[in-house]
């Protein structure tokens, strides 16, 4: 392999491994506070690309006011979510509430079928963001650039966030012990809502990004996205900022890698994503940057 | 309390099916059996193949609504949706041979469908016309199932000649979708006939393949980029192929990409872009190629019908099975299935929309194919390939 | 006591089995196929019900057990002709090609095979919990099915298997009606015989409580893999029973959602609730096919409501999201089908009290 190829496939997985890791990083806050799987996150991320879809299209929107509104809507939808979906039942068994996002998930899907259709939509990009970079004989689009910047970004705040702010020390202290922090007088409710306002926001920037970079827009496209990133949360240690981003990077990576060094194995590569889990499961199953925690009694 | 209520919610449930199930049972008895003749079409209308299944069943109605009649009867259409699903495919086509006791079926987008329906009409011995079905297995030990589409080995085999001779490159580069059966298929005939053309073994210089639904194929692209091909052979699903321009443009690579019919839809200019330009793909029908005097007629209900869209090659498929099924039931002279079949296995120079369909004996059509590419945003024809004669 | 509990067993088969023998009579061939359907759903939702509602580990790995068993049933029930014709873009692999055993071998191969797969999959992932369970069998489902997309030689790949031989032995298509149901009957007299049996009693304390049941002495990892491979069995024999009642399958008819659809079925039965995922079963199959006039044009009279295709899917959407958020134990919740129900009708004894 010639350095110039090699390079250009670290530059492709750099890219999608960034993606991974935006949406990788929802998952994990909403994991880390409520223990939950939210299966929904990535249907919220399908609803961000048609809401900025709509807003171009249909209301001739600039594509910044697009994307601002389609953040806002989808932080907002996800707060509707969990109020919905996930509050009633909180004191319900673990199984319940699973069950309840695999439904609110079904149910977001079927939905999109009916209101959106089901043939493709072609994403709208603005002409900023169609333009190609060619460094030596490596090229790279305006987009692939910008991803990784966007998360770095986000990265910035979400620590921030999380470190620095009273809030962010809420949300910590609800994570580690749900109940103390109730007793504490923090104000349980509101943190939640914002932690799924903040992923679902999150989602959307990935969900708007993803659409720059592959312009096709179908109800059923967050599923896989949904899995992987979910993955790459638990890869990194679930419920850890860091480690969903680097579950991200290890996963896109990883992807790019199996089918640069063998064509031949490129069928097998969504299998990859699924046996990467099984394995970390299995030999570190709080993920690579996680703490042990004991089974509470 | 609860106990009361699950009960009443059950009894509800089992109510209400009752009720549709009875009520469904009573509307067919409506219309006298004799006054109308039955055309059952199966096609996909939501899930994954949903843009596929509304272009053929578009193609059929408007036939319908130039020939609504045959033998003097009113031919009366039901559409039932296969849901993408196999399963549903199955249910769906038992549904209409003996719910709705139709005399012929049409459809379907996709052979997995046809095949699995097949199974249900060659036992209750119900002919069907596929539509856009090209794999080889849908009619195979199947005298039940015909079609007015050529099939993957025939189109893997135009591709491979117009590489070979029209592009005149000596290596190519596949990008196979290793999940859908119709991909595969084309890339093993092309590779067939391109290592014959060649006399290279070693014609083919990559291989990669994805799965339906990948949206990222950058890695294949730059595998490409240094494999020292001349030419990219990506047969796939629309979707995913678009992806695959848009991206092959996006890392530089300016090789001719080929691939075949499903890439004739709207969504792929509008996905890909201008990176759709100049892409060459085999497909049955151009308004241009004036295959028959049936091509106007087509073209100008379509016109009239839908203005100012452009009718999809499916959209004329559909349109041939109901008129080749108004014409068998005509040389039948009745509405007998059976009768039907043996006029459908002995159809010969049919002119279609699509071109001349005359049925081999395993019911394939044997027909010819259209090569177009993209060009200032539209899809433009460039030559016909007439059909290997055997 | 226990004497009477079998001579109502023995008169609730006999029922059922009059029942079946009833409606074998008057059933169309569309109505025979959906009923069918049904059975073969009743057995898949009980083998889900065993792991995810008697034992509570959440699984989701259904459909790659329904895969590893339909696919080892039709590579032993076809013949040798048939395959050489499936295979026409890659040729078999030799050894499979004149393998051929009658249908019932075939189906009991089916459910092992499948068994062995969770066998192989349990020893790491039981050990793990909840979530982490659910996504790892989800994942698992998927790998197999990229293993069949892409083993050619061995699966045909997406091609798929055409012309499996009908369900049963004299190759009739008529035959499929008893075999299924006649596995049904099998499968939920097993099912009530296990819940009943130790065993049973041992699930259902891990499922209340992991930790208590294990300070009592149950051991839980072989109990957890004890239902996960039956589970994984009843699943592989539903998966060859779909298989051979379509005739034909693909990698693609094993996709999750498959696996939701059952999920659906057990919660809107109740979880834990054998009764329940037996009727939830039979009703959602039923009202799937008999709701697709909602995706349809409706005509009532003179008014014409054009339909939208998916409509149906999202009223079991809205359906299966109010059981779980306003009913979360479904139609049966754990109760079970009891003869003492009669007993305890008012117009009989006023004396019963519901326990």
């Amino acid at each position: 392999m010639s350095l110039q190829t090699f390079l250009q496939h670290l530059v492709n997985g750099i890219s999608l491994g960034s993606l991974y890791a935006l949406l990788a990083i929802g998952y994990t806050m909403v994991y880390g506070i409520l223990r939950l799987i939210n299966f929904a996150h990535g249907d919220i991320f399908m609803l961000a690309t048609y809401i900025a879809f709509y807003s171009v299209t249909t209301f001739l929107l600039p594509w910044w006011a697009a994307f601002l509104i389609a953040i806002i809507l989808t932080a907002l939808l996800g707060i509707i979510l969990e109020r919905a979906a996930y509050r009633p039942l909180r004191s319900s068994p673990r199984i319940s509430i699973m069950i309840s996002a695999i439904g609110a998930s079904f149910l977001i899907e079927n939905l999109a079928i009916v209101i959106f259709g089901g043939r493709p939509k072609a994403f709208p990009i603005a002409p900023i963001f169609s333009k190609i970079l060619v460094v030596g004989d490596v090229s790279i689009s305006i987009v692939t650039v910008i991803i990784p910047i966007v998360t770095a970004i986000a990265l910035f705040i979400l620590n921030y966030i999380v470190n620095k702010t009273k809030t962010g020390m809420a949300m910590r202290a609800v994570s580690k012990d749900y109940d103390a922090a109730k007793l504490m007088g923090i104000n349980i409710n509101y943190i939640i809502s914002f932690t799924f306002g903040a992923g679902s926001a999150l989602a959307a920037i990935g969900g708007i990004l993803w659409g720059l970079k592959y312009p096709q827009l179908i109800p059923l496209m967050g599923i896989m996205p949904g899995l992987k990133c979910f993955i790459a949360a638990v890869i990194g240690g679930i419920g850890n900022i860091k480690g969903a981003v680097l579950g991200g990077f290890i996963l896109g990576l990883g992807e790019i890698a199996i089918v640069a060094s063998s064509p031949a194995l490129s069928g097998y590569r969504d299998a990859f994503a699924f046996v990467l889990l099984i394995v970390i499961l299995l030999f570190k199953p709080t993920g690579l940057m996680g703490k042990n925690s004991a089974e509470k009694v | 309390m609860k106990k009361n209520l699950s009960l009443l919610l059950a009894l509800v449930m089992i109510l209400s099916i009752v009720a549709v199930g009875c009520g469904q049972q009573a509307a067919p008895s409506e219309q006298p059996a004799e006054e109308v003749i039955k055309i059952g079409v199966f096609e996909p209308l939501t899930g994954a193949n949903a843009a596929g299944g509304e272009l053929e069943v578009e193609g059929i109605k408007l036939a319908n609504k130039l020939y609504p009649t045959v033998l003097g009867k009113k031919v009366e259409l039901i559409i039932l949706d296969n849901k993408s699903d196999k399963v549903e495919a199955a249910n769906a086509a038992t549904r209409l041979v003996d719910q709705d006791k139709v005399s012929v079926v049409l459809g379907s987008w996709g052979s997995g469908f046809s095949i699995a329906a097949g199974a249900v009409y060659k036992e209750a011995g119900v002919p069907a016309i596929g539509t856009s079905c090209t794999n080889p297995l849908v009619t195979l030990n199947n005298e039940y199932y015909f079609r007015v589409c050529f099939i993957d080995p025939f189109q893997g085999n135009v591709m491979a000649n117009y590489a070979f001779n029209e592009v005149k490159v000596k290596k190519v580069a596949f990008i196979i979708e290793k999940s859908n059966d119709y991909s595969v298929g084309l890339a093993k005939f092309f590779n067939d006939t391109f290592v014959e053309l060649t006399g290279d073994q070693n014609a083919v210089v990559y291989t990669g393949y994805y799965n339906t639904g990948d949206q990222d194929f950058t890695a294949q692209l730059t595998g490409i980029k240094a494999s020292g091909a001349e030419a990219i052979f990506a047969p796939g699903n629309f979707t995913e192929s678009a992806l695959i321009m848009k991206q092959a443009k996006e890392l530089g690579l300016t090789l001719p990409i080929l691939g075949g019919d499903t890439w004739e839809t709207p969504e792929v200019i509008d996905i890909a872009g201008a990176a759709a330009e100049g892409v060459v793909f085999s497909t049955f029908f151009d308004a241009n190629a004036k295959l028959t005097p049936v091509t106007t007629e087509f073209l100008d209900a379509y016109a009239k019908e839908y203005a100012g869209k452009e009718p999809a090659a499916v959209t004329a498929l559909g349109f041939d099975s109901y008129i080749l099924a108004l014409d068998a039931i005509e040389r039948a002279g009745s509405a007998d299935p059976k009768a039907i079949r043996d006029a459908l296995a002995a159809t010969k120079d049919f002119p279609g929309a699509a071109g001349t369909v005359s049925l081999d004996e395993n019911g394939d059509a044997v027909k010819s194919a259209v090569i177009k590419t993209v060009k200032d945003g539209k899809f433009t024809y460039l030559t016909t390939v007439e059909p290997i004669k055997k | 006591m226990k004497k009477a509990n079998v001579v109502q067993s023995l008169v609730s088969i006999a029922v059922v089995v009059v029942l079946l023998t009833v409606l074998n009579g008057f059933l169309s061939s569309f109505q025979a196929r959906i009923f069918n359907l049904c059975g073969i759903y009743v057995i898949l939702a009980l083998s889900m019900n065993l792991i995810n509602g008697f034992v509570g580990l959440f699984s989701l790995g259904h459909a790659g057990f329904m895969a590893v068993g339909a696919y080892t049933t039709a590579m032993l029930t076809m013949s040798k002709e048939m395959k050489e014709m499936n295979f026409f873009l890659e040729p078999i692999a030799p050894w499979l090609l004149n393998v051929q055993l009658p249908f019932p071998i075939a189906l009991i191969v089916g459910g092992l095979m499948a068994s062995l797969a969770a066998f192989i999959i349990g020893a790491p992932v039981l050990r793990l919990n909840d979530d982490y369970l659910a996504i790892a069998t989800l994942g698992f489902s998927e790998i197999i099915r990229v293993i069949f997309t892409n083993t050619q030689s061995l699966t045909n790949g997406a091609l798929g298997l055409k012309g499996l031989p009908y369900i049963g032995i004299a190759n009739k298509s008529s035959e499929a009606y008893w075999w299924i149901w006649g596995i049904v009957i099998i499968t939920v007299v097993f099912m009530v015989v296990l819940i009943k049996s130790t065993y049973g009693r041992a699930f259902k304390a891990i499922r209340e409580d992991e930790v208590a049941a294990e300070a009592m002495g149950i051991n839980l990892f072989k109990h957890k893999m004890m239902a996960f491979v039956i589970g994984a069995f009843f699943a592989g024999i539903g998966g060859s029973l779909l298989g051979h009642l379509m005739g034909t399958i693909d990698p693609l008819l094993f996709r999750y959602l498959l696996t939701f659809n059952i999920v659906l079925i057990v919660v809107l039965g109740g979880i834990g609730s054998i009764t329940g995922s037996v009727i939830s079963a039979i009703v959602v199959t039923i009202a799937m096919e008999v709701l697709r006039i909602l995706d349809g044009t409706i005509k009532i009279g003179s008014l014409v409501i054009n339909g939208i295709p998916g409509t149906r899917m999202v009223v079991f959407s809205v359906l299966l999201m109010v059981v779980i958020l306003f009913y979360q134990r479904g139609l049966m919740g754990t109760k079970e089908f009891s003869w003492s129900w009669f007993k305890k009708l008012p117009f009989i004894t006023k004396k019963a009290k519901i326990s």
